[in-house]
């Protein structure tokens, strides 16, 4: 009988390393800080729980955009989905606007899901197409200009109020980690997740109803960017155009980061999780260094490359 | 061999799509001009060549990594790029301008080896090794120009997006107007830019060891790499390649607008366009189909649409919508595929 030992599996290196690299960040930072104005706000919890508080709406994105990923596929809509869900959810107003705007994601993802798995369009293309009709959708609806009407006091408690000290959209944030955590990990659908975006195929001819667990799992993301955008809309009290456009490629990133395979079939929520952490550290520290726009983009990109260069890497071809 | 069919046959079957593309430009384009009131006049052509040539460069650009089967997320930075360095350097005497050019173009390829060598010996997938990468040049753009300004000698900038008469006439090479030129003196300078570029760079590409290679990798990569084919250098080819359609995509815009832009959702707009035109001309995003040619085409169909919105009265508001719904059309146009299968499984990957 062999005795299991206790080691690093593959999937956990990219967490540990991600974490180990989170703690660089703060420890650059707060000598940064220390060193020109004595003060060490980068380790007042009062700060981190802000800077969560803002990473939280790209938190709930990523997690939708982890599902879709983990399939092997990519969800390039999520921009316009949240300015949607935003903008449809102050528009109606009242009681009624969390759900309608809710609503929107459900049917953007219904769209996406149903274009990639039963028209079989390659998801990058089919959702960047549904990405331009909700821009476009929204531009007729709106004018162009930001709408007049603001968030409601519900969407504003959700994503600016504080709960026992801790700013409530951490708390969304968390009931969202946890609820797709759950569903990756302990039910059929997330299995059958990992199963389709390891071989299409193979999970089709073991009975999986692979077009559905895709269809799906593009409802989960659409939801997550329409949640992210109503909190967005509360957090700033208003909808406006192309409020999303900032959280696509950071959403990617983070997922990335955490260890998910780009090709889908691998990846584990706890990753993703510290993917956004690290990316809304890292912009905080820049920003404090007040570093200009295009310091931050280089230093952003090369911090993702480097990441992936050490335990990104995919295998050799070899037959 | 009953029915031998002749060569001609063969390949108008084999490229019934590409041919499809073209008929669908010819005719969306003689309709535009019929519709136009300024229809069939040079200075309309000239025009819609001058507004289509850096679209036309990225989805060139965009081709080659998607005939790998990967994807270059950082076409539309390194384009940003390339024009943001032209606004410096494309000035002064002819000397230094044609050296700034050279400079611009050798930007854009040394930025396009670069991500291969990333995703050669990095082993990174194509798609997030260039997103990341595509950071990076957009940084490195703003560095250069971090507010839109800049300067492109004007002869240039007028000679090149003018016809040929005005390209003749401003460097006074002979008499523009002698009987022999008159004929052809109308034709854009931007048309035959795309043209010397794409059959001069693209076909003799397409042609060698290392561009069957791209090919062979984005149809089967274990089969091309069990034949002996060198993976590495067909694929930091294709990056290579990709990075120098980017630059003189960029070394365009930069002549056409005189000046340098570091936008970065301008970046991103431009990449993700570059895929829909490679789309729309029929490149398989799974690799191993398709063609350059067949996204220049592709982008000018995308192109057509949108200048049709200048003469259709439509409310602007909703013009965005119509390109959406257009763009959403044209790419779930290859669902028709899913109807003819016969087998189940041959959907799936």
């Amino acid at each position: 009988m062999k005795i299991a030992i206790p080691s690093l599996k593959s999937e956990d290196k990219p967490i540990f390393i991600a974490s180990g690299f989170i703690l660089v960040i703060l420890s650059v930072g707060t000598v940064y800080t220390l060193s020109t104005q004595g003060t060490a706000p980068l380790l007042s919890p009062g700060y981190l729980l802000q800077q969560l508080q803002t990473g939280s709406f790209l938190g709930i994105v990523a997690a939708g955009m982890m599902v879709v990923i983990l399939l092997g596929h990519i969800d390039l809509s999520v921009a316009w989905t949240m300015t949607a869900a935003a903008m449809m959810a102050t528009t109606v107003g009242g009681d009624l606007a969390i759900p309608v705007g809710i609503a929107i994601g459900v049917g953007v993802g219904l769209v996406n899901g149903f274009g990639v798995a039963y028209l079989r369009v390659p998801s990058m293309i089919f959702t960047l197409g549904v990405d331009s009709v909700l821009r476009g959708l929204m531009v007729a609806h709106t004018g162009g200009f930001a709408p007049q009407d603001s968030a409601t006091p519900l969407m504003r408690a959700l994503a600016s109020s504080k709960l026992m000290g801790i700013p409530s959209a951490i708390f969304v944030w968390l009931a969202v980690s946890l609820v797709i955590a759950i569903m990756l990990k302990r039910t059929a659908f997330g299995r059958q997740i990992y199963l389709t975006g390891n071989r299409e195929m193979a999970a089709y001819l073991s009975g999986v109803r692979t077009r559905r667990v895709i269809l799906a799992s593009f409802v989960v993301s659409g939801v997550c960017a329409a949640m992210a955008g109503v909190m967005l809309a509360g957090y700033s009290a208003r909808a406006f155009q192309g409020m999303g456009n900032a959280f696509l490629l950071p959403a990617i990133a983070a997922v990335v980061i955490g260890g998910t395979r780009i090709l889908g079939g691998q990846g584990r929520y706890a990753g993703t999780l510290v993917g956004v952490i690290l990316i809304v550290l890292l912009n905080s520290v820049l920003s404090i260094m007040q570093m200009p726009e295009a310091g931050r983009q280089v230093i952003y990109g090369s911090v993702i490359i480097c990441m992936l260069l050490v335990y990104g890497r995919g295998n050799k071809v070899q037959s | 061999m009953r029915n031998a069919r002749s060569p001609l046959a063969a390949t108008i079957r084999q490229n019934s799509g590409f041919l499809g593309a073209i008929i669908l430009l010819l005719v969306l384009y003689l309709i535009y001009n019929l519709l136009h009131p300024r229809g069939f006049s040079a200075a309309l052509l000239i025009q819609n060549t001058n507004e289509s040539v850096a679209i036309v460069f990225l989805a060139m650009a965009q081709t080659v990594p998607v005939l790998l089967g990967g994807l270059d997320l950082s076409v539309g930075a390194i384009m940003t790029l390339t024009n943001c360095v032209a606004s410096v350097v494309v000035s002064g005497s002819p000397q230094q301008i044609l050296l700034g050019m050279v400079v611009t173009l050798a930007t854009g390829t040394a930025f396009g080896v670069a991500n291969g060598l990333i995703v050669v010996y990095g082993r990174l997938q194509p798609i997030i090794a260039t997103l990341a990468t595509g950071a990076i040049a957009v940084g490195l753009a703003l560095f250069i120009r971090p507010a839109p300004g800049g300067t492109v000698d004007d002869d240039i900038s007028w000679a090149l997006t003018n016809d040929l008469y005005e390209l003749v006439d401003t460097y006074g090479w002979f008499d523009a107007d002698a009987a022999w030129f008159s004929s052809f003196a109308w034709v854009p300078v931007p048309l035959l830019i795309v043209i010397v570029i794409a059959f001069g760079v693209w076909l003799p590409f397409k042609h060698t060891i290392t561009g069957r290679t791209v090919y062979a990798i984005g149809s089967a990569e274990g089969a091309a790499y069990m034949s002996g084919l060198n993976l590495d250098r067909a694929k930091i080819a294709a990056f290579t390649l990709a990075g120098f359609f980017a630059g003189c995509a960029g070394l365009y815009l930069a002549i056409q607008t005189s000046s340098g832009n570091a936008d970065i959702t301008q970046a991103g707009a431009y990449t993700l366009n570059s895929i829909a035109a490679v789309v729309v001309g029929g490149t398989s995003l799974l690799g191993g189909v398709g063609g350059a040619i067949a996204s220049l085409v592709g982008a000018l169909v995308l192109r057509v649409i949108s200048f049709y919105f200048r003469i259709v009265s439509i409310d602007p508001l909703l013009q965005p919508l119509v390109e959406g719904l257009v763009l959403l059309a044209a790419v779930s146009l290859g669902a028709f595929r899913t109807l003819r299968v016969k087998n189940q499984l041959a959907l799936f990957r």
